[in-house]
């Protein structure tokens, strides 16, 4: 069939699916939003900023597990999106990105809106693409796609010229890619199983160390199965919760600079590692010398270049989880859970000595406890997002999260001013359930001009603001490491949060207590309309326990205490 | 192995011959903080792909990671992380018309090399050999006072 390069554009985005594509137009993308706007296969929603589009499809994606893709145009559209490609990049969300360019003639000559878009976006894409005539244009857009969601998913851009976008070409969506150069593995060595299972088998403290790949790779029905048939204790990562489910009573927790005490202990004296989908990321590892010291590490990961790039590794195995796990689980039939029994006691006691606690207040809102108070509330039903910093530490501390896909955050290049927008993607993915961006005072007002885009489409997010007045989590590196010298980190001068709400067509609350906390909280959700929980807490509130950065994972600062008399210790 | 620091290696990778495909992988040794020691590529005969040769440095962890991460290019089809290889490297030398032309003659020739081009103002020699030999010939040549000196990146061809 004949037609432009901008309605193949259309065309390949509805073959493949897409109900809802993110963006912002420009001159060198104008012809595709006139397609869009001539079509009814897919709906687009208007951000305010290119940067949020691209947020906003990302959370759409790891709500549902599917392509996100949003839409910009050259130049400053396109720089304005680096930022959610490099996020999405970081933790492995398959994206389509589809940025406009100068035409073709024009490339190289520093044309208006003209930026090298392949160039800049090469170390933050899994791969880009740009098009070089109208006859490539359907292949590249099938590769797209499938580059996304294969593999070790990721965003991938499709720059495209404008004149690219004017011609008439034929049009026929190829059923099928080939890229012989491109070949992931999903099924894992059998041989390597086979060696990893024995290993299990042997250990006498094994740990499943759950990382954001085993949601990836939808694997949680499968980790959970492997988990209660060996009764090995787990513990996630900050992209896993969710995995095990908060219930759960092999999950000790999260571990990594912020982790509890029985998860950090649990990976300080391990004898076996079983890692799923995780990384080894700085953030989990702490002083890498020091860490899993005593253990042998199975390590299954899609992505080769994961394994033994930081720990030495004595069982890799290059898979999906899923279908790794999948494979194991018969050769675990008879495994001697008791085996473990002294190794889960030993942990449950770790987890006694230090709880996940803090000390609550009835002057002020605790952090800790708004958070544990959305989970009473709205719990299981509702979908978490986040932005980057202090909230989001007790977010994943606290939160009851009980399946995968519920909790979305900026995990690997950590974003502030990801949560609103992310939080916009997965509510219209998903317009039933309750979607919760919990932010902080300073990240809020990286994106806040989402407001807008909220109310204009009436999709209504709620934001938790827990304000401190600081940006927080610098502010606690200061009063640790930097003697309270509080550069550049009091935010005591704010925006009216209600004011600004309903400004842009939301609602706004303004929270100091529990009982209003509640309140709010509940006509929120009744009004169905953007809004502000604009939440006074305790502004000295530290994240415990905390691993200074580079320290050993067991060298923990640890939260105080309420004795038996009564006093804080 | 794993403590041989910064051993000198030889790597090839095959790609897809498509536009950028120098600038992904020159980009990745950029970005992650690997070494170019130096670099050729050219198209491979008959074929869609072309042949990038890196002489890099790195122990044995960064090898493999700078192995791994190539692979994981779209573009790339092949790794190869030369053990037993064969590798040459091309060099030309300009020197003044005044010197010895027979000395040069000789110390090329000594390099399996020789005198490829003699102008009215300038002599060149050209010398195709295993690396270590080249920065021999180099040595050797310096003390006739060459005017310029062009050497290519190495080729190598596993065994």
């Amino acid at each position: 069939m004949q037609m432009s390069g901008a309605q193949m554009v259309c065309e390949a985005i509805i073959a493949e699916g897409v109900k809802t594509v993110f963006g912002y137009p420009g001159g060198a993308i104008m012809h595709v939003y006139d397609e869009i706007y001539k079509q009814n296969g897919f709906e687009h929603i208007l951000t305010r900023h290119e940067q949020a589009a691209v947020h906003a499809a990302d959370g759409y994606a790891r709500a549902t597990g599917e392509v996100g893709v949003a839409m910009v145009t050259s130049g400053p559209g396109f720089t304005n999106a680096v930022t959610g490609l490099a996020t999405a990049y970081m933790d492995s969300i398959p994206l389509v990105v589809i940025s406009g360019q100068v035409p073709l003639s024009l490339i190289g000559t520093d044309g208006f809106q003209e930026i090298d878009a392949v160039g800049i976006s090469r170390p933050c894409t899994k791969h880009n693409f740009l098009v070089r005539s109208l006859e490539e244009l359907p292949r590249i857009l099938k590769e797209a796609f499938y580059l996304a969601r294969s593999g070790r998913p990721g965003p991938i851009l499709v720059d495209i010229p404008k004149d690219i976008t004017v011609d008439v070409g034929e049009f026929k969506y190829p059923d099928s890619v080939h890229i012989p150069s491109y070949k992931p593995t999903y099924k894992g060595n059998n041989r390597q199983i086979e060696k990893a299972v024995d290993a299990i088998k042997k250990a006498k403290k094994p740990l499943l160390y759950i990382g954001g790949g085993a949601v990836l790779s939808n694997a949680y029905k499968l980790v959970r199965e492997l988990a209660e048939k060996t009764q090995i204790p787990a513990v996630e990562t900050l992209m896993a919760r969710g995995v095990m489910g908060a219930k759960n009573p092999l999950l000790l927790g999260m571990l990594g600079m912020h982790g509890n005490y029985a998860s950090n202990m649990a990976m300080s004296e391990t004898d076996l590692v079983i890692s799923l989908g995780a990384r080894f990321d700085d953030r989990v590892t702490g002083k890498l010398s020091e860490f899993a010291k005593y253990a042998d590490v199975i390590h299954i990961d899609i992505d080769p270049a994961n394994i033994a790039k930081l720990v030495d590794v004595d069982y890799p195995i290059v898979g999906d989880v899923a279908q790794v796990v999948q494979k194991m689980l018969p050769m675990l039939e008879d495994v001697n859970t008791d085996r473990y029994q002294a190794w889960r006691e030993i942990l449950k006691r770790y987890d006694e000595l230090h709880p996940q606690s803090y000390v609550d207040s009835d002057e002020v809102i605790k952090p800790q406890w708004a958070i544990e108070r959305l989970g009473e509330l709205v719990g299981e039903e509702a979908i978490i997002t986040s932005d980057v910093g202090q909230h989001q530490m007790w977010a994943a501390q606290h939160y009851p999260f009980d399946r995968p896909r519920q909790w979305i955050n900026s995990g690997g290049l950590g974003t502030m001013g990801f949560g609103f927008p992310a939080a916009i993607g997965a509510k219209r993915a998903y317009p039933e359930k309750t979607v919760i961006n919990i932010t902080g005072d300073g990240s809020i007002l990286m994106n806040v001009q989402e407001l807008v885009t909220a109310a204009e489409y009436k999709i209504p997010v709620i934001n938790v603001i827990l304000n401190n007045h600081f940006l927080g989590m610098v502010r606690q590196w200061q009063t640790f490491f930097y003697e309270k010298r509080y550069s550049e980190t009091d935010l005591t001068f704010q925006p009216n949060w209600k004011a600004l709400a309903q400004a842009c067509g939301g609602i706004g609350y303004d929270v100091t207590t529990k009982e209003e906390f509640d309140a709010a909280l509940k006509d929120a959700m009744a009004q169905n309309k953007v809004c502000f929980m604009n939440v006074a807490i305790d502004r000295f509130e530290n994240v415990l326990p905390m691993v200074p950065a580079g320290g050993a994972l067991f060298n923990m600062m640890l939260p105080p205490k309420i004795e038996n008399d009564g006093e804080e210790k | 192995m794993a403590n041989s620091n910064n051993e000198r290696r030889v790597i090839s990778v095959v790609v897809m011959n498509e536009s950028s495909v120098l600038a992904r992988v020159t980009a990745l040794f950029a970005g992650r903080g690997y070494n170019i020691e130096s670099l050729t590529v050219a198209p491979i005969p008959n074929s869609d792909k072309s042949h990038i040769t890196i002489e890099t440095k790195g122990n044995a962890r960064v090898m493999e990671q700078i192995t791994k991460q190539l692979h994981k290019l779209i573009p790339v089809y092949k790794v190869i992380e030369h053990e037993e290889m064969v590798e040459k490297e091309m060099v030309l030398v300009k020197f003044p018309i005044g010197t010895n032309m027979s000395d040069i003659a000789a110390l090329a020739a000594a390099y399996n090399g020789g005198i490829v081009n003699v102008g009215p103002e300038m002599v060149v020699a050209q010398v195709a050999d295993e690396p270590k030999r080249v920065k021999h010939f180099i040595e050797a040549a310096e003390r006739y006072n060459p005017c310029e000196i062009v050497r290519g990146g190495v080729v190598a061809i596993e065994r």
